[in-house]
C-alpha cells in the first residue's frame, strides 16, 4: 500500500473546520497548540498523567496528549477557547474567577474543560466509584446531587501542583448546585 | 517516536488482513500503546485503526448474560444500565481505574491488553527487562519491587497486570471472543493471561494477529452481594497495590456460591478455588472469611520490598467479603 507519513486530517474545532496535512505522529495536543495556534490547552506531562491537556472530542472529555490526530479525523473538538461565547464567559469560567480557583493558571484550562464535561456526565446519570459508597439505589439511577466526594473523584484526572483544589471544588459546586438534580 | 503507517479500516476482516500484511498493531483508544510508543518501548511499523469497526454494543444475550463488544469504551461499559444492575462489581472495578478522560478513550479490549506498569519495563533507560527485551534480566527482582508480584512470578519476571476490570471479569467467569487469520475462538478469562514462566514477553495467550472482538458474561448470581476493593497509595488515580473482587450468592443466611479474585499481586487476576469452596455452605462471618483469605494468599512469595502485600491481601479479602455480604 502507498506509504503515507503525512496524512490529511479533518477536524472541526470549536465549530470551525480545518483540513490539514500533518505528521502521522502528531497528537491532537500538538495540532491544537503548534499547528493551529490554540494554545489554551496545555502540555503538562505528555503522558496522560496530569489532565492539563483535557479537551472534548465528539462530546466526551479526553486527553489530547494521548490522542493521535489522524485517528480522530472527521471528529468535533471543543477546547477551552470554545467554552466562552465570544466575550461572555461560561458560568463555570465565571465561578473559577469568583472562587479564586487557580494560582499559576497552567492546569486551569484543563480543569474547566474537564469540569464542563463532568457536569454533563452527571446530568445524564453517569456514576463514579464514590457512588458505590452511598445509597445502593444511586448506583442504578446516578447520584441526585454532586457531593464534594463525587466532584473530587470525577475530577481526579486533573492535577494542580499549586494546590488550588479546595477552591476548584467550591467553584464547581457552586455551578452544580444551580443545576436541577 | 518512530514513524509508522496509519491505516483506517471498516471491517474486522480488513483489520486482520492489514496487521498481517504490515506486521503492525491494532489501535483503538491508544492510551497505553501511544504512551509506550512515546517512550520507545513499542515501535510498530504500522497502526491499524480499529475504532471505526462499529464494535461498541452492549447487549443482553439469550442465555441471560451480556455481550460487550470489544470497542466499547470503559466509560460506556461502567455506566451501562445492564452492567450497573446485573454486574455492579464490573462497573465499580472499571470506575476505580484511571480517570474519566482515560476511561472515555480506552476500550475494553485495550484494557485487557494494557502492559505492566513496572518502571523497568516502561523506561528503556533500564536495560534489564526480560518482558521488553528477553534475556536481558529482571532488575525488579533485586531492586525496586514494592509494586510487584507475590504470586505466580518466575525467576525471569515479577511484574503484575494492572487492570482492575480484569479482576472483576475473573469472578464473573467472562469469555474473551477473538478473531484471527485462522478463524474465531473463545478464551475463558482464566486462560487469557499468561504467567511469566520463562516467556515473560507474552502477557496473554492470544495468537499473532488475533483481534479481541467481544467479552461475554454469563448470568451472575453475585449482583446483590459483590464488591471491588482497591488499596492504593492515593485515594484515586493510582494503580492497585492490592485489589479484591468478591462475589457472594447468599440465600437463607448461607453462602451458596462465592468467587474471590485478587489484583495487584500477580501477572493475572488471582483466583484460588479452595478459598472460594471454603465459603460454600457457611455463614458469611468474619472467621469464615479469614479462612478463605488465608487460602487465597497461600503460597505467596514476597520480594525484598513487597512483603506487606501478603497481610494486606489477606485483610483486603476479609474486608471485601464483609462489605459484599453487607450490601
Amino acid at each position: 500500500m502507498p506509504e503515507n507519513n503525512t496524512p490529511t486530517v479533518k477536524l472541526v474545532i470549536n465549530g470551525a473546520s480545518h483540513v490539514i496535512s500533518i505528521d502521522v505522529r502528531s497528537t491532537l495536543l500538538e495540532v491544537l497548540r503548534e499547528r493551529l495556534g490554540l494554545s489554551g490547552t496545555k502540555k503538562g506531562c505528555d503522558h496522560g498523567l496530569c489532565g492539563a491537556c483535557t479537551v472534548s472530542v465528539n462530546g466526551e472529555r479526553v486527553l489530547s496528549c494521548l490522542t493521535l490526530a489522524v485517528a480522530i479525523t472527521g471528529s468535533e473538538v471543543l477546547t477551552i477557547e470554545g467554552i466562552a461565547d465570544g466575550d461572555r464567559l461560561d458560568e463555570l469560567q465565571q465561578a473559577f474567577l469568583d472562587h479564586d480557583a487557580f494560582q499559576c493558571g497552567y492546569c486551569t484550562p484543563g480543569q474547566i474543560s474537564s469540569a464542563h464535561a463532568m457536569l454533563r456526565e452527571h446530568a445524564r446519570g453517569d456514576i463514579s466509584t464514590a457512588t458505590f459508597e452511598g445509597d445502593r439505589d444511586e448506583v442504578i439511577s446516578g447520584p441526585a446531587c454532586l457531593s464534594g466526594k463525587e466532584i473530587r473523584e470525577r475530577m481526579a484526572g486533573n492535577i494542580c501542583r499549586c494546590g488550588a483544589y479546595a477552591n476548584i471544588v467550591a467553584a464547581i459546586t457552586s455551578v452544580a448546585e444551580k443545576r436541577p438534580s | 517516536m518512530k514513524t509508522f503507517q496509519f491505516q483506517h479500516v471498516t471491517t474486522v476482516d480488513d483489520a486482520i488482513d492489514a496487521v498481517t500484511r504490515s506486521g503492525g498493531k491494532y489501535y483503538a483508544g491508544g492510551t497505553n500503546l501511544l504512551d509506550l510508543m512515546k517512550g520507545g518501548v513499542e515501535a510498530p511499523p504500522a497502526l491499524v485503526d480499529i475504532g471505526r469497526l462499529n464494535l461498541q454494543s452492549i447487549t443482553a444475550t439469550e442465555a441471560g448474560g451480556v455481550l460487550i463488544e470489544a470497542g466499547a469504551t470503559n466509560s460506556a461499559v461502567a455506566n451501562h444500565p445492564l452492567i450497573r444492575a446485573q454486574y455492579p462489581v464490573l462497573s465499580q472495578a472499571i470506575l476505580s481505574g484511571a480517570t474519566t478522560q482515560l476511561r472515555n478513550m480506552a476500550t475494553v479490549g485495550g484494557n485487557l491488553l494494557q502492559r505492566t506498569r513496572c518502571p523497568y519495563f516502561m523506561d528503556t533507560a533500564f536495560e534489564s527487562c526480560n518482558k521488553r527485551a528477553p534475556g536481558s534480566g529482571c532488575a525488579a527482582r533485586t531492586r525496586f519491587n514494592r509494586e510487584h508480584a507475590v504470586l505466580g512470578a518466575s525467576a525471569d519476571c515479577v511484574a503484575v497486570h494492572p487492570s482492575d476490570m480484569a479482576v472483576a471479569l475473573s469472578i464473573l467467569d467472562a469469555s474473551v471472543h477473538v478473531r484471527g487469520p485462522d478463524g474465531a475462538r473463545s478464551i475463558p478469562i482464566a486462560d487469557f493471561f499468561a504467567l511469566p514462566g520463562d516467556t515473560p514477553q507474552r502477557d496473554n495467550t492470544l495468537l499473532p494477529f488475533e483481534l479481541i472482538v467481544g467479552i461475554e458474561l454469563p448470568p451472575s448470581s453475585y449482583a446483590a452481594h459483590s464488591w471491588y476493593l482497591k488499596v492504593r497509595d492515593r485515594h484515586s488515580y493510582a494503580f492497585a497495590l492490592v485489589s479484591v473482587a468478591a462475589g457472594l450468592d447468599i440465600r437463607d443466611g448461607i453462602v451458596q456460591d462465592a468467587a474471590i479474585a485478587l489484583g495487584g499481586v500477580a501477572a493475572k487476576p488471582w483466583r484460588v478455588r479452595e478459598a472460594e469452596d471454603s465459603l460454600i455452605g457457611r455463614q458469611p462471618q468474619r472467621n469464615v472469611f479469614r479462612t478463605a483469605a488465608e487460602l487465597a494468599m497461600a503460597g505467596a512469595q514476597p520480594l525484598s520490598q513487597n512483603g506487606f502485600k501478603v497481610d494486606l491481601g489477606r485483610h483486603s479479602v476479609v474486608r471485601a467479603l464483609t462489605v459484599a455480604a453487607a450490601r
